[in-house]
């Protein structure tokens, strides 16, 4: 799934705080410099600036976050999927989505910062996670929705990520959007077959679709205008198109496919600019955004304490595999001793 | 977190593919298992695998949430071709997903340890949390009865359920080793986790009585010369259980008393929730495709 990560800083809600000057030094920063703009690969054992180390653990630590508590919202319909085939292929997937977190957590500790740390970064509430998961999933439909729309923006975003210039990171993604590209045929097959199903099915998509819209589009992540992260995220290769740009096509590549599904976009202002070659729409409420992503959204509290509640109660069986590892140390020590 | 590594546990695969009792190597013949055997089979999985589905996304450490799934997974996988060959079987309009989330508590045929929640004794409306130690246990003793019932019936002349079986071993046996390894984990761990271990074994041990009192289905499957006798089963399922506990410094508890009777469709207070959840939405719109 997706993080609307590099728009968001961590601190967000304290916006404007002044960049750091750079004190690196100046050698190893020209041959960094020189290796992005050949468009090579900055591997772990490489030379990197801290900011650009910083920005990317942040940066796939929130995905990484963003995987994780995305597992809930799906989740939730696990236990009430209405066919064994839907069950088995919802498990499948949510349990895809925890194994992009073990790669993205893995990914971003090649960079110095334990699995702990993020957790507790998350746990404390001071980490992001992308803010579409703060919203509630209240009916079947918004399975495939999610399939569909929000592993679909995923893709968008991610498929340029393939090309990132952290070489870990990128090689995560080329897996993650595999994977993420079966979930939204699936997701989308789903709909299709609950559109020619009966008249309450056709209704659940659409009034998924109808809560699930706008918050797709927002996972973009702010107008470019409004984005300061995202030129130095373009400067470093981190990031290789543009909030807008990502959302005119999904917007684009959408459309056709809720034609073909029969459902309706709940935008007014969503129609074809022929000038433009492109699809016009309506106004995003950034401040529901950015709302939602200061920790007030309807599920925000929810989610956050119930990963909490997770990692408290599975204290005790770390600890158990820790000690009984240790034991047995111990017990070879002894017999080589 | 780096240590915990299941994969790296010491190997159990030998036990958990030990030569058991049971039917003998047999040609592919004509002999097909009961209906009714077929859904306890069935009954079976698709219980334990909506129970084991109930920790996606709240597992322990992340590892273990993946691996969880995939073990629910598996056994969802089995339900849904035990219950497409009890369909077929049936004719008319008998479906899986008909099996599955149209029949009533009192039809189903699971053993009564699976549908019971991952928490102590609690009556049904109880709140109260998960506990993975009463997940695992639950897992290892019924994993290490599958093991030996797959084995037998991967050999029965009833080609259609020996080939369900054949592949169902392979998933038997690491579920087997992955609930092994938790078990002496946690019974050789911490004083937390040693003393979790014997509560869930204490709690859950009397419901095993269930696997030794054959049901009509059972033992029609055995006189078909398509099923297994359990009863053959219990010295090397002993065998298995006793080695682990010991391993894992558990204690066997002594079970007295009420027999279990949830393959006889007498269920416990648990199964009308589990199945009330999992039913819901499909009954809801009867006749729906999705």
């Amino acid at each position: 799934m997706y993080t609307q990560s590099f728009s968001v800083p961590d601190n967000a809600g304290q916006k404007n705080v002044a960049a750091v000057p750079s004190t690196e030094n100046p050698e190893l920063m020209a041959a960094f410099d020189a290796r992005i703009d050949a468009d090579g690969r900055i591997e772990p054992q490489d030379w990197m600036p801290d900011a650009y180390r910083k920005t990317l653990v942040r940066q796939i630590s929130q995905h990484a976050h963003s995987e994780i508590v995305g597992m809930l919202p799906e989740g939730n319909w696990i236990s009430r999927a209405p066919s064994l085939k839907r069950k088995a292929i919802l498990i499948a997937k949510v349990q895809d989505e925890g194994g992009h977190g073990l790669y993205l957590y893995s990914a971003a500790e090649t960079l110095g910062t334990s699995r702990d740390q993020m957790l507790e970064g998350l746990h404390s509430g001071k980490a992001k996670y992308s803010s579409i998961f703060n919203y509630p999933t209240l009916n079947w439909a918004d399975v495939g929705v999610i399939g569909w729309l929000v592993d679909g923006a995923a893709i968008m975003n991610q498929i340029p990520l393939c090309r990132c210039s952290y070489g870990p990171y990128s090689r995560a993604m080329v897996r993650v959007c595999k994977e993420e590209s079966f979930h939204q045929r699936q997701g989308y097959e789903a709909l299709l077959v609950m559109m020619q199903g009966t008249e309450a099915q056709r209704a659940m998509v659409q009034d998924a679709v109808n809560r699930l819209w706008w918050k797709c589009l927002a996972m973009f992540g702010p107008p470019d205008a409004d984005s300061p992260n995202s030129a130095q995220g373009m400067r470093w290769g981190i990031k290789r198109i543009s909030n807008d740009e990502l959302r005119q096509k999904f917007v684009d590549a959408t459309v056709p496919q809720a034609k073909v599904l029969g459902v309706t976009l709940p935008d007014p202002d969503l129609k074809w600019n022929e000038a433009r070659q492109h699809y016009d729409y309506g106004q995003i409420d950034w401040q529901e955004f950015w709302n939602t992503v200061e920790g007030n959204g309807p599920c925000n509290k929810e989610r956050l304490a119930t990963r909490v509640k997770a990692h408290n109660d599975g204290q005790w069986v770390r600890d158990a595999a820790l000690a009984y590892t240790r034991k047995q140390q111990q017990r070879a020590q002894k017999e080589a001793a | 977190m780096s240590a915990i590594q299941p994969s790296v546990a010491q190997d159990r695969s030998k036990q958990a593919s030990a030569p058991v009792g049971g039917s003998a190597p047999n040609a592919v013949g004509s002999v097909g298992a009961p209906i009714e055997y077929i859904l306890h089979l069935a009954d079976n999985a698709v219980v334990l695998g909506q129970r084991n589905a109930e920790w996606c996304g709240h597992g322990p450490i992340l590892e273990e949430d993946i691996a969880m799934g995939n073990v629910s997974l598996d056994y969802i996988g089995q339900a849904r071709l035990l219950y497409q060959l009890a369909a077929t079987r049936m004719g008319g309009d008998a479906t899986e997903d008909k099996l599955a989330y149209f029949r009533d508590e009192t039809q189903f045929r699971n053993y009564t340890l699976l549908e019971l929640p991952h928490n102590g004794p609690l009556v049904g409306y109880a709140v109260s949390d998960r506990d993975y130690a009463t997940t695992v246990v639950r897992n290892f003793l019924y994993g290490a009865l599958m093991v030996l019932v797959w084995d037998a019936l991967e050999k029965s002349p009833d080609a259609d359920l020996a080939a369900i079986a054949a592949k169902s071993l392979k998933e038997a046996r690491y579920h087997l080793h992955h609930a092994a390894d938790w078990l002496v984990r946690f019974g050789d761990g911490t004083d937390e986790s040693h003393q979790r271990a014997q509560a869930a074994v204490d709690h859950l041990f009397p419901y095993t009585e269930e696997f030794w009192t054959p049901s009509v289905a059972e033992d029609a499957a055995v006189a078909a010369g398509a099923g297994v006798d359990v009863c053959s089963l219990r010295a090397a399922w002993d065998a298995i259980v006793n080695e682990t506990l010991s391993e894992a410094t558990l204690v066997r508890p002594q079970v007295r008393g009420y027999v279990p009777e949830g393959k006889h469709g007498r269920h416990s207070e648990h199964l009308g929730y589990l199945l009330g959840e999992m039913q819901g939405l499909a009954r809801a719109h009867p006749g729906a495709t999705w």
